[in-house]
């Protein structure tokens, strides 16, 4: 009994070796080593005479410079905050979406959860293309305000910063409002009841009940908002002007205007510091709710 | 009550319309007799002729096309792979790590994915004299990517699937291939589905990988479309969108109805 058990499992351990060595390997080849690749380059020098345009070596002088231009540094800072307030801005529109497809009938909430899915199945590009025409200075945007008569002094909106956390809070509301509302279907609204039972008012109600309890659902969707936000490039280079530095951006300059290989590898690591906090906790919120499942 | 209902109601309608009318405005242009998106100049379809004769796009499209199939069905294998361990293998050494790498994708900056591609692939052109970039490397990439996508769907559907079928097919003397086989892959393959259908839309709609890791030649489709939006608004991109919005909507439709296909529980 113990010998036919023991090997059935290294019958199993074989094939499953396998099952498991084909993504494992597939992975480490082609998504941990680049990264490996990325922070030798990111220590080199740039020789713009040679091909590929790259010199290896062990200098820091790349972070340094990231660290002393100012333009660096700012297009840093201006990730993070257009990111931040665009996820606060994605979240005011995405729970109560969330909140009211969950309270659906029933027999509507799959049509109603399409609908918020469909955008993301069509092309990003095209969504974001779809902004141009609508906030250029000729656009549809300007021409309504125009005929509502706010004629004279409405600027163009294109080209802005605005238009840049616009853009965000359009491609990425699905983001938003699938996880939320995956925990608001699963709330029990046989305690809000209670509540309201126990003589509470229906905000008193959502503050200390509803919101605590979709707290898992508002941290996973602020991060799926936050952490592709933070590293964007369509965005600020199709609706933003010159003047919206964000890093992802400065990246793809650097890389395909300047050609400078070793620099766009040393901005790529700051953009990963700057990520590693979100990514680790949205990670850990995954294994989490795989687990409650 | 009513109160409620109503806001509710005001809700729903302002999300959708945000969602919606940019896309139906995109649309309603695509029948635009004139250049210009800010007039209407009546009814025509001669934007749609023009990108049915337009070479360039028809050829990018392809290419576009013959990426999406290959790069989807790879990783539908890989990810059926990577999700069926994450489902049923609780522990081996590294298992940690192998978390981590199958989910990374999801949430790694395309821009940081992308350069890292490239210089592998310019390292595999100095030291191994290959692949060369185009096809195979916006494959590799787009692969890397969209098997995240798979995976997760795979994983989801095999925990709320019952393992006791599988146990039982042992049981009663089924290898662990023939198991996998007759009683897994069947009550999978609506994920596998979905799973391959999202990998597919995710390698259609790539720009900015395809943009890092292709060579000089290949063009997909959003490089194209990119290259001629950065120079403002062309109405044959508005034709383009009504076509992958309707394409969008049916493999969603599909997709859905595969996913509400489960069997009893």
């Amino acid at each position: 009994m113990r010998g036919s058990r023991s090997m059935n499992r290294t019958r199993i351990s074989v094939g499953i070796r396998a099952v498991i060595a084909l993504p494992y390997l597939w992975l480490a080849l082609f998504f941990l080593l680049p990264f490996v690749l990325v922070l030798i380059l990111s220590l080199g020098t740039n020789s713009p005479d040679s091909v590929p345009p790259v010199e290896l070596g062990f200098s820091f002088n790349n972070f340094r410079r990231l660290f002393s231009d100012h333009l660096y540094v700012v297009a840093w800072l201006s990730s993070l905050r257009i990111a931040a307030t665009s996820t606060l801005v994605t979240l005011l529109l995405g729970y109560p979406m969330a909140y009211a497809i969950s309270r659906a009938d029933p027999r509507r909430r799959p049509l109603l959860l399409m609908l918020v899915v469909l955008p993301f199945w069509t092309s990003f590009l095209i969504r974001i293309y779809a902004w141009m025409g609508l906030l250029a200075e000729n656009g549809i945007l300007n021409q309504f305000l125009r005929w509502l008569g706010f004629g004279d002094h409405s600027g163009t909106i294109l080209g802005t910063e605005w238009a840049v956390h616009l853009g965000i809070v359009y491609a990425y509301l699905p983001f938003m409002v699938l996880p939320l509302y995956a925990t608001l279907e699963k709330l029990d609204w046989s305690l809000l009841e209670a509540a309201a039972d126990l003589g509470a008012k229906p905000l008193g109600a959502f503050l200390t009940v509803t919101l605590p309890l979709s707290l898992p659902g508002i941290v996973a969707g602020c991060l799926m908002v936050f952490i592709p936000a933070v590293g964007e490039f369509v965005i600020p280079d199709l609706l933003g002007g010159t003047s919206t530095l964000m890093i992802g951006k400065v990246l793809w300059d650097e890389f395909f205007t300047n050609s400078d290989w070793p620099l766009a590898s040393a901005v790529a690591i700051c953009l990963l510091v700057l990520l590693v906090g979100p990514i680790t906790l949205f990670q850990r919120q995954q294994a989490k709710s795989l687990e409650r499942r | 009550m009513i109160g409620r209902a109503r806001f509710a109601f005001g809700v729903l309608a302002f999300g959708y319309a945000f969602l919606y009318l940019p896309i139906l405005l995109v649309i309603a242009y695509s029948f635009n007799d004139s250049r210009l998106v800010t007039v209407w100049a009546g009814f025509s379809f001669k934007w749609w002729h023009a990108l049915f004769h337009n070479e360039d796009m028809l050829s990018a499209a392809w290419l576009s096309l013959r990426i999406g199939l290959a790069s989807a069905t790879l990783s539908t294998i890989l990810g059926l792979a990577a999700g069926y361990v994450l489902a049923r293998v609780p522990s081996f050494v590294g298992r940690t790590l192998f978390g981590s790498l199958v989910m990374a994708p999801m949430v790694m900056p395309e821009v940081v994915m992308g350069i890292s591609l490239l210089l592998l692939f310019v390292g595999g052109e100095q030291f191994l004299g290959g692949p060369d970039r185009g096809f195979v490397s916006i494959v590799i990439a787009h692969t890397t990517f969209s098997l995240a996508f798979v995976a997760i769907v795979v994983q989801a559907r095999l925990a709320d699937f019952d393992r006791s079928l599988e146990e039982a097919a042992m049981d009663l003397g089924a290898t662990p291939w023939v198991t996998f086989r007759t009683v897994t892959l069947p009550m999978l393959m609506p994920a596998l589905v979905s799973g391959w259908l999202l990998a597919f839309t995710l390698s259609l709609d790539d720009l900015i990988m395809t943009q890092f890791v292709s060579g000089a030649q290949s063009q997909t489709l959003p490089m194209l479309v990119y290259s001629s939006v950065r120079l403002g608004v062309d109405p044959q991109i508005n034709v383009l969108a009504t076509i992958v919005v309707c394409i969008a909507a049916v493999a969603l439709i599909i997709s859905g109805r595969l996913a509400r296909a489960r069997p009893a529980r």
